[in-house]
């Protein structure tokens, strides 16, 4: 064997190797820091307008159709959630927080019973400018919407530019919500 | 007997009522739940990632199932139901990529592997070793020598 194909024979898999080592180093790095969600799907409503609906307030509230968002005077948030959901317990201080802050956030309540929903929003606050619910979650699947929370960013002119699924936190309002806010205000 | 005339008449409507099936809320014919399940068992349940619609208990795969099933019912083309499907949720819904230009690699790869594989072969077959000279005279009587 010639010494330069005795050294490809060993090179060659350990490049592999720690190519591929590299590759899971980075990946699991990113997850860590919050920056990688391998779960996360791209939404097809992002660069659109949210698809034609109509659902009535809940919890004394007034509800909302698709047409009240199409022009917004400013950017603004439609957060999906339910009181049945352990994530959206989690992120209720956060969207109180940015509610306190100036921000327009309409909530969409998913398949959830008014009554549990009237107390969730008593115990957790209340950051609903309005408040609709898809009983029936049909609505949810026009959207695209696969769990609670989802959160969709909309600027002035009514189209979708973000779509978080999960918890807001600290980090995700840093590293998405602020910029989108600085760029669509 | 009229009577058992007119019961006669009724056993066919027996037999293709027997043929119905309920799943998801919708009744159809068993071919139309064929069909259905057909559609389903290519596409994701968005909410476990590694299940067809038509394994998971998920509500949402329920509620997935449901539509599919109400929209066979209607004479939906299968086609029109699976496009229903992408524009909610993307193409990550279905369990086979399409081929587009961010998949085109995945669909290269046995051809990229194969093409790969055969050149390390061609070239391992090129590199073999000319037998060696044959011995000359000197060489010869060494040999000899030793043995």
């Amino acid at each position: 064997m010639s010494p330069l194909r005795r050294r490809l024979l060993f090179g060659i898999p350990l490049a592999l190797a720690v190519a591929g080592g590299e590759a899971f180093y980075v990946i699991l790095r990113r997850m860590q820091a919050n920056n990688y969600d391998p779960h996360a799907l791209p939404s097809p409503l992002l660069g659109k307008r949210p698809p034609s609906f109509s659902l009535p307030g809940i919890a004394g509230m007034q509800g909302f159709a698709n047409t009240d968002l199409a022009a917004p005077p400013k950017p603004m948030l439609v957060n999906w959630f339910a009181s049945w959901c352990v994530p959206c317990l989690q992120e209720a201080p956060m969207l109180a927080k940015l509610a306190a802050g100036g921000l327009t956030i309409w909530g969409i309540a998913y398949e959830d019973d008014p009554q549990a929903l009237a107390q969730f929003l008593q115990q957790n606050g209340n950051p609903y400018q309005r408040l609709a619910a898809d009983a029936s979650g049909t609505t949810a699947i026009n959207w695209g919407v696969y769990g609670v929370p989802e959160t969709y960013f909309i600027d002035k002119t009514g189209i979708v530019r973000w779509r978080y699924a999960g918890a807001l936190t600290d980090d995700v309002v840093a590293r998405y919500l602020n910029p989108l806010l600085a760029k669509y205000s | 007997m009229r009577r058992w005339l007119f019961l006669l008449t009724l056993l066919p409507a027996l037999a293709l009522a027997q043929d119905m099936v309920t799943r998801d809320g919708v009744t159809m014919t068993a071919a139309q739940e064929a069909q259905a399940e057909a559609i389903g068992d290519q596409l994701r349940c968005l909410v476990c990632q590694n299940e067809s619609i038509e394994d998971s208990d998920a509500k949402l795969a329920a509620q997935l199932r449901g539509i599919i099933r109400q929209q066979v019912v209607q004479g939906v083309p299968p086609r029109r139901i699976m496009d229903y499907m992408v524009q909610r949720y993307g193409i990550f819904v279905l369990l086979k990529p399409p081929v587009s230009p961010l998949t085109w690699l995945l669909y290269a790869m046995p051809a990229l592997a194969l093409a790969l594989g055969g050149m390390a072969w061609l070239f391992a077959a090129r590199r073999k070793a000319a037998p060696p000279a044959p011995l000359s005279e000197a060489e010869r009587a060494r040999l000899d020598e030793l043995l």
